[in-house]
């Protein structure tokens, strides 16, 4: 099989013969296949009885226990306010990211100062740093600050990224042209004000794209949650559903299922909506250099 | 900070002006940039000192911190429940990783070459369990592999013996490396995709009028011009590895509290609970501080073997 697929690569696209076209689309619909399962799964779950999980064979059919199993899901947590704690944490992260970020850039990309490159390096090389490194003196700072069991701890550290500098700087360097910021200023325009009337309207895109990514990441983030939030009232939307996932009265899945569905709900129909972005910004701003 | 707005009126004729156009330009740029230094100063490089400077101390995050020398780190490396961590985190790293990198290669191959209809969608669908919470994943997987799951199902249709996913030893692993691989095959995917796609037609095009086969083109063109993409994306693969805390945290944690349990207690669960659990602040520091020296070892490791890939595929950059 591998041989037969490496073949493939080295022609031009589109000259592949029947038989291998035949094969490469069966196994990538298997690949499709195996990316959508557990969602299927999920909501097949969340609609059916408690029972349903461990049904032999498997019960692949919906159900329409889906709003008796979230009405379990609201007895036990306060759902929606941690879809809320999320929405805000991650609103209030992504705003802040995406503008410090585009700043930070839009200065690499178009100024010239000393020791910018090697502050640029510096920037790339926390990439490469794991966050484990300092969680707990990060701890003992909020624990300082009062900041434990705050929004604020989750929202300020995360304000600003290197990911998120490295991407805009490599867009702005294309995108805007250094003679519309020369003129700019022979006209009298402040920096800031080139950066917000000319700059921004050009590179909307990768800030939207990074908005994005990032509300995903920060969406999706566990560990931090977990270390900082102690009082369920500020539980993001994560740190709620393990919560969910308790064998205090035996696991019920039909629960769990109808809350993870409902959580993932928003982020999979934000994704499709954006996904030509999402997956441009991706595969653009990771590697080139 | 703010714009200097007074420095034109003060300038006495013949003199240079001392907010001259370059220092106005350079301290704007500094501005523009200071946010990710102040920020990173203070949740990025004092903690990653502090860490370091934790390690050799005794404290419970409370009481007054007791100068113990490297007695931490004997006592982390003395832990059998360390190297658990460790040989875990590698067994899963190792499982997760391979298949999952050689799977990407492959789908992006696919799409790349055979389609030309429908490649947007297909990457779509590909990239979709990425977006999704690692927590809701583990959920999910956690039935799927459950004792009476479907997997196991799967299982006895094909004539074998059930596993004990949920608490054996290779089980728990199993799960859990399927976990991962799910969430990340299709974005590793993409990313090869657009290696693939960025490699100009004419290269093969010359190659084939050159009389190369397609094997000649794979380790000659493809392969290399590849490279960085492959480079990245193990290097992203084996520090995420490294890192992995949430899939066996909530698959081994039915109790909602989260679980150290010794088939799939990694090292950052493991510090996790030395710190948060037992309040063992410096072990858990000494732990971070081992857990970056094996990251950059990794990191170095991988760097070594792709610089020897290129030496054996010699002339074949394009």
């Amino acid at each position: 099989m591998s041989s037969n697929s490496w073949a493939g690569s080295s022609r031009a696209p589109g000259d592949a013969g029947f038989i291998s076209k035949t094969v490469f689309y069966i196994l990538l619909i298997i690949g499709a296949l195996a990316s959508i399962f557990p969602f299927y799964w999920m909501f097949v779950i969340a609609t059916n009885d408690r029972g349903a999980v461990f049904h032999i064979p498997p019960l692949l059919t919906i159900g329409g226990e889906f709003f008796n199993n979230f009405q379990r899901v609201l007895e036990r947590t306060d759902f929606f306010r941690a879809l809320f704690n999320s929405l805000f944490v991650s609103s209030m992260v992504t705003i802040s990211v995406v503008f410090f970020c585009t700043l930070a850039g839009y200065a690499f990309a178009k100024y010239e100062f000393p020791f910018k490159t090697a502050l640029f390096y510096f920037v790339i090389a926390t990439l490469f740093v794991p966050s484990q490194l300092s969680v707990l003196p990060t701890y003992i700072i909020m624990a300082k600050l009062h900041w434990i069991d705050t929004y604020r701890a989750l929202i300020v550290p995360a304000m600003v990224n290197a990911f998120g500098i490295f991407w805009m700087r490599q867009y702005v360097s294309t995108a805007v042209h250094s003679e519309l910021i020369e003129s700019g200023r022979i006209d009298g325009g402040g920096h800031f004000r080139i950066f917000w009337n000319i700059a921004i309207p050009v590179i909307t895109p990768a800030m939207a794209t990074l908005g994005i990514l990032n509300f995903m990441n920060v969406w999706n983030d566990f560990f931090w949650p977990l270390v900082v939030l102690k009082n369920s009232e500020h539980f993001t939307i994560q740190i709620a559903l393990q919560q969910l996932f308790s064998n205090r009265d035996g696991l019920d899945y039909g629960m769990i299922m109808s809350a993870t569905f409902t959580a993932t709900l928003p982020l999979l129909v934000v994704f499709l909506l954006f996904s030509r972005w999402v997956i441009a910004g991706l595969t653009s701003g990771a590697i080139k250099s | 900070m703010a714009e200097p707005v007074t420095a034109v009126q003060t300038v006495s004729a013949g003199k240079r002006p001392f907010w001259t156009e370059q220092r106005r330009s350079r301290l704007t740029a500094y501005t523009f940039i200071s946010p990710f230094f102040i920020l990173f100063a203070i949740f990025g490089l004092y903690p990653i000192f502090f860490t370091i400077y934790l390690s050799f101390f005794k404290w419970d995050a409370l009481g007054p911190m007791k100068y113990v020398g490297m007695k931490n780190y004997d006592l982390v490396t003395s832990d059998p429940m360390f190297w658990t961590s460790f040989t875990n985190t590698l067994i899963m790293g190792v499982m997760g990783t391979i298949p999952q990198l050689i799977i990407a290669l492959l789908l992006a191959v696919m799409l790349n070459s055979a389609m030309t209809r429908f490649k947007k969608t297909f990457r779509v669908l590909f990239f979709m369990p990425n977006i999704t919470s690692i927590v809701a994943v583990t959920l999910v997987f956690s039935t799927l592999f459950g004792n009476n799951g479907m997997v196991n199902w799967l299982l006895h249709q094909f004539g074998m013996e059930s596993m004990a996913f949920n608490s054996g030893w290779w089980g728990v692993k199993i799960a859990i490396s399927t976990m991962v691989m799910w969430r990340w095959t299709g974005y590793n995917a993409i990313i090869f995709l657009s290696g693939l796609q960025s490699i100009p037609l004419d290269l093969y095009e010359a190659a084939r009028i050159d009389g190369a086969n397609r094997r000649q083109q794979l380790a000659f063109i493809t392969l290399p011009l590849l490279k960085p993409f492959i480079v990245f994306v193990t290097l992203i693969s084996t520090i995420g590895s490294l890192q992995l805390f949430t899939e066996p945290y909530v698959y081994l944690g039915q109790s909602g509290t989260g679980s150290t349990r010794q088939e799939g207690i990694t090292m950052v669960t493991y510090l996790y609970s030395e710190a948060f659990r037992n309040g063992f602040f410096g072990t858990a520091a000494a732990t971070a501080v081992m857990l970056f020296i094996i990251t950059i070892i990794f990191s170095m490791i991988n760097m070594w073997v792709s610089g020897r890939m290129e030496g054996d595929t010699g002339g074949g950059k394009a």
